[in-house]
């Protein structure tokens, strides 16, 4: 019997079958899609999880790269105060540049919305203008801007009779200006999100509203803001996670001083990796973004979910 | 018309015939008969010093036989260091790599040792100088050739007309052009320096001395505290910051600051040059690329710049410096070619012509090479940077020496020097505590 078996499944199928195995392989969806979604798999293995395994290798050698040390790089660094210093300061960057951003973009979204839709489009093209130059090149106008000795900001100021600041020589000056930059460079992102999202809201839940005497702020609270939950969050996530890893604008106004009280993690892990010939340092510092975004997106992404559940 | 297909038995008997006829060839000597080199340099800012070093390159390949590549990659973004640690870590890229002072340490385990080049090289030119040797040698073994191009060394740069006006110095009296320094220079120290950069403070045109995290900033505090005689560690990594030199050096340092305009912490390497160009400035610490600018873009601040050396302290006078390296990499398939272009770049006639395309910015790393015409006929005025290159009493000093290059590259691209006088000025910190700080930072620096 199973000599039979094998005997019928080593002998060449007719063409009729083969061609209908082939049928059935091309209707199996999932073997097609995942096909078609493979050389987007291996371009994100290559330049995604390779790097990044490669930098949790890194993380774990001393500082020679001669020898393994486990986790010995990553207790070095709770030991510094400054490692302490910039997970604070990353922390007040990305958590209050986002918050900006969300705040911004919201306002803005509305104002846009209300323009009619005939001159809505030169707006919409005007207000994407940050977010489409590119960031280094943005920044070093901005830096021109806050110059330390020829601040056209200052120049302003000293026109109308109020002392120069030191945009980037102070140390709460200086953590202002990269915020500030980053708020400029990031809400259109928001900006465009939140439009979308307003556009896809129906009129009947305003209309409804009115006829139940709702106010302004009452539409927004009750209508417009559980409608938009759920882009709300994503777009949080998503801006926290580009914001935290930021490092073009720190690099470019301030290389992290005045006296460290500007550095994030990226800028410094560059400093101390690339520049300070301690790769596996760097490497740590790196890595240490991503606890802290893995638990933002947990809590963010869950809250989704259960809303996308209770629908 | 038919057309005779392109059989697989055809395809068989073509490829066949044609490897018989390579294999059977005889062998040809091409014109690049001693293999290809790639090398990457670093690409000079003065306009036309990348082409003299391009002509010099080729003429050595074409006498020699090698096709060359030659690749110039921007310090601009800290390009050329990227370059450097990706190359390391890829072990693949050009043969030939110009990196910036600390890199033939730190990569020292992917460099060839070039003990031979440098042998010949010191044999015909001279000793260089200690602060090249402390560089460019790790394990008892030269890792990286001196380069010319890039290497500097950042001494002041004055106004003569302001630093007459309101300080009462004549600069050229000190420093006369074609002439070594004059008895007047012994007075040219750090107590006068401050006494100088009040003046210039109140008169209007304060002395632009940057304290950001930049070279330009950490260089000239390293000469300072070098002058004072205050170390962060010793050869062996010690940590000595705990000093009085220290101390003494961070209480001059707090009264020096006050002259200073206030925003003096947020400069980076061009900020110092823009303030003398813009005229505001009455002094600055820099290579000659500031007074080229302003000869482009201000002749009248030009004409009245003068540079000369740094000021002297109770340890000596330490001129800032900036050396290059050209290494090869032992990954490299063509080391015999590499060193032997390492070893043409430093003939003094081919470090002559790089030095004069530059203008006289680039600094022989060799001190028997500081004596070319070029230093004393760039203009205008006359002379201007005829005591740019470090001669006479003056040493050359890198900032972190003497610690072992693994500490004292950490002290350098962590600005340990600047950020300290930035947190017992700006930051309102006690000197104590700001040691107490730097021998924290020191500690964690001296990891293995």
């Amino acid at each position: 019997m199973a000599n039979g078996v094998a005997a019928e499944a080593a002998a060449p199928l007719p063409a009729t079958r083969r061609r209908s195995t082939r049928r059935r392989f091309v209707r199996r969806k999932s073997w097609i899609a995942f096909l078609m979604a493979l050389p987007l798999i291996a371009l994100i293995g290559a330049l995604v999880v390779y790097p990044a395994f490669y930098s949790l290798y890194l993380a774990m050698l001393n500082k020679g790269m001669e020898h393994f040390v486990g986790l010995g790089n990553f207790s070095f660094l709770f030991r510094r105060d400054l490692f302490w210093m910039v997970v604070k300061q990353s922390v007040i960057f990305a958590v209050s540049a986002v918050i900006f951003k969300a705040l911004i973009g919201f306002v803005v979204a509305h104002f846009v919305h209300n323009i009619p839709a005939k001159g809505q489009r030169k707006w919409r093209g005007m207000l994407l203008v940050p977010w489409v130059i590119p960031p280094a090149m943005s920044t070093l106008a901005w830096f021109w801007l806050f110059d330390p000795s020829y601040s056209a900001f200052n120049w302003v100021l000293s026109r109308i009779g109020l002392h120069g600041v030191p945009w980037l020589g102070d140390p709460l000056w200086a953590r202002f200006s990269v915020i500030l930059v980053n708020v400029w460079y990031g809400a259109p992102f928001f900006l465009i999100m939140y439009l979308a999202a307003l556009k896809s809201v129906p009129e009947q839940l305003y209309e409804a509203a009115a006829i139940d005497g709702a106010n302004w702020w009452q539409k927004i609270w009750y209508v417009t803001l559980p409608m938009m939950r759920n882009i709300i969050a994503i777009t949080v996530l998503f801006s926290l996670i580009v914001t935290f890893a930021n490092f073009d604008i720190v690099r470019i106004l301030t290389n992290g001083g005045p006296i460290d009280q500007t550095h994030v993690f990226a800028t410094w892990a560059f400093q101390l990796g690339i520049e300070g010939g301690d790769l596996p340092l760097g490497a740590c510092v790196s890595l240490f973004m991503f606890p802290i975004l893995g638990v933002a997106a947990y809590f963010i992404l869950r809250d989704i979910n259960r809303r996308g559940n209770e629908a | 018309m038919s057309r005779r297909p392109f059989t697989r038995r055809r395809f068989l008997a073509t490829t066949a015939a044609a490897s018989a006829a390579v294999i059977g060839a005889p062998y040809i000597r091409t014109s690049h008969a001693a293999g290809r080199l790639a090398i990457g340099f670093w690409d000079h800012w003065v306009p036309g010093a990348n082409d003299t070093l391009t002509a010099i390159c080729q003429e050595w390949a074409k006498k020699e036989a090698v096709d060359l590549k030659i690749d110039y990659i921007t310090s601009q973004g800290n390009k050329i260091m990227m370059t450097a640690t990706a190359e390391s870590q890829a072990q693949s890229g050009h043969d030939v790599l110009q990196m910036l002072a600390w890199y033939p340490q730190s990569l020292a385990k992917s460099l060839e040792p070039v003990d031979d080049v440098m042998s010949g090289l010191i044999k015909q030119n001279g000793k260089t100088a200690p602060a090249v040797e402390y560089l460019g040698k790790a394990g008892g073994h030269w890792l990286g050739v001196p380069a010319v191009t890039g290497t500097q060394v950042k001494p002041p740069c004055a106004r003569i007309d302001l630093l007459k006006q309101h300080c009462g110095i004549d600069v050229q009296a000190m420093y006369p052009a074609g002439k070594p320094p004059t008895k007047e220079s012994d007075n040219w120290n750090w107590d006068n320096f401050v006494v100088a950069a009040e003046k210039a403070f109140k008169a209007g045109n304060p002395f632009g001395l940057g304290l950001g995290q930049t070279t330009d900033s950490v260089d000239w505090v390293g000469a300072l505290f070098a002058s004072y005689g205050a170390q962060f560690a010793d050869a062996k990594g010690n940590v000595t910051v705990k000093s009085d030199a220290m101390k003494q050096v961070l209480e001059y340092a707090q009264r020096l600051v006050k002259a200073l305009p206030p925003d003096v912490f947020a400069w980076d390497d061009a900020s110092n040059n823009r303030y003398l160009i813009s005229g505001q400035g009455s002094l600055i610490f820099n290579p000659p690329s500031a007074w080229a600018v302003a000869k482009r873009d201000n002749i009248k601040v030009a004409e009245q710049c003068w540079t000369f050396e740094m000021p002297k302290g109770p340890k000596g006078r330490f001129a800032p410096f900036l050396p290059f390296f050209l290494g090869t990499w032992k990954f490299s398939k063509n080391k015999s070619a590499a060193k032997s272009l390492l070893a043409h770049l430093n003939q003094r006639p081919n470090v002559e012509k790089l030095v004069n395309a530059s203008g006289g910015y680039d600094i022989p790393s060799f001190e028997s090479m500081r004596n070319f015409k070029v230093w004393e006929e760039v203009a205008p005025p006359k002379g201007t940077v005829y005591h740019y290159p470090p001669r006479d009493t003056q040493q050359v000093w890198m900032a972190g020496f003497p610690a072992p290059a693994n500490i004292a590259q950490q002290m350098y691209v962590q600005a340990i020097n600047t950020k300290m006088i930035a947190r017992c000025t700006q930051g309102g910190e006690s000197i104590d505590k700001a040691i107490a700080w730097a021998a924290s930072e020191l500690e964690g620096y001296a990891r293995t």
